[in-house]
């Protein structure tokens, strides 16, 4: 065995670690327990939304990101504009 | 006011029921009344690790069926007078577990003891989400390896959205219980150390055990390690877990079995 494969043997952690830094940060997104709140989050703008202008379903889109330090919410709305082509409502906080 | 917890992980074999066992008589040692509760229908061991297999006359769903009235089922320990256990049916199929049964079952439990400690069978189905469902703190179990990590961050995420405490907009308290924790391995890169768990899972810590032969050998004695070797290094952290679940600050730990009395001592403050 070369030293340096000594040494790559011995630093298993830091590459399990980061594997699931990045597998984990997908998997919350997708299937996490949040996506619930996503859900509710969509539903329930749509309603405030509804009460004021006719949209579609379909153009209501709700985007959590987590991030490291600080996670966005992306929320897109397209709205129908008479005469002219549809508007866009988009929001990120 | 009686506290309900669920030790979970959604893995199996990282060391739930050994906790549960563990955890339950350390609470009881220290003079508090405790029910360990095994929600492992049809895979039951929580008897097994508790000595008491060949006690069991009525189970968790004949309470939960009617068949049997809660003072029947409870399985008083000989060793600890304020533990007791509710086995779960080894014949019986998961699904004679109700929603309802199991939450008339916990308020009862609730009304008699100062702890209700519900042991969760692994995975994510129905048992471990009933398991989950009543508990006011849960206590997940995670081993330093990466499928463990991954099936923690999965539960914790069923934490916060399929228990009673989430539907209604409140909080589960939760604590990370690092098991089978290797100090030395840890310290040489070979295995994730305590920060790189806790900055991904990031809830607090409730306690580090060590990897030690005491575990196996306390299980193969049907006794909970903290009644069968309390010096040892595991019992050790394990009464320190106890401790940080009753509101008191105990500095974090690994405590150890070899040499000195503890190998490392860690200045983080635990929740």
């Amino acid at each position: 065995m070369s030293l340096f494969s000594f040494f790559s043997k011995r630093s298993s952690a830091p590459v399990a670690r980061e594997r699931l830094q990045i597998l984990l940060a997908h998997e919350r997104s997708v299937i996490g327990g949040r996506s619930d709140l996503v859900a509710t989050l969509q539903e329930e703008i749509l309603a405030v939304i509804a009460k004021h202008i006719a949209v579609d379903r379909e153009k209501v889109q709700v985007k959590l990101d987590r991030g490291d330090s600080v996670s966005t919410l992306e929320v897109d709305i397209e709205i129908p504009t008479p005469g002219a082509g549809p508007a866009r409502l988009a929001m990120r906080g | 006011m009686a506290k309900v917890l669920v030790v979970t992980s959604g893995k199996g074999g990282v060391g739930k029921t050994t906790s549960t066992a563990a955890l339950g008589a350390a609470l009881a040692q220290s003079g508090e009344t405790v029910v360990v509760v095994d929600f492992d229908v049809g895979l039951r061991n929580l008897d097994l690790v508790m000595g008491a297999e060949r006690r069991v006359v009525f189970d968790l769903i004949n309470v939960v069926q009617g068949d049997a009235k809660l003072p029947q089922a409870l399985i008083r320990d000989k060793r600890v007078e304020t533990l007791s256990l509710l086995a779960a049916s080894q014949t019986r199929d998961k699904d004679a577990l109700t929603m309802e049964g199991v939450s008339r079952v916990i308020g009862e439990l609730k009304e008699k003891f100062d702890w209700v400690i519900c042991d969760s069978p692994a995975g994510i189905e129905k048992g471990a989400v009933l398991a989950m469902r009543h508990a006011d703190a849960a206590i997940v179990v995670t081993n330093p390896e990466v499928s463990s990590v991954r099936d923690s961050d999965r539960i914790i995420g069923l934490l916060d959205s399929k228990t009673e405490r989430a539907e209604k907009g409140e909080r589960v308290e939760k604590h990370l219980l690092l098991t089978r924790y290797d100090h030395g391995r840890a310290e040489r890169g070979e295995m994730l150390k305590t920060d790189d768990v806790l900055e991904i899972l990031s809830i607090p810590l409730l306690g580090i055990i060590p990897e030690s032969e005491e575990v196996l050998r306390a299980s193969n004695m049907g006794a909970p390690i903290t009644l069968n070797a309390p010096a040892s290094a595991p019992a050790r952290a394990y009464f320190d877990a106890v401790k940080r679940l009753k509101g008191e600050s105990v500095e974090m730990s690994v405590p150890s079995d070899k040499k000195g009395i503890f190998a490392k001592l860690f200045g983080r403050r635990v929740a």
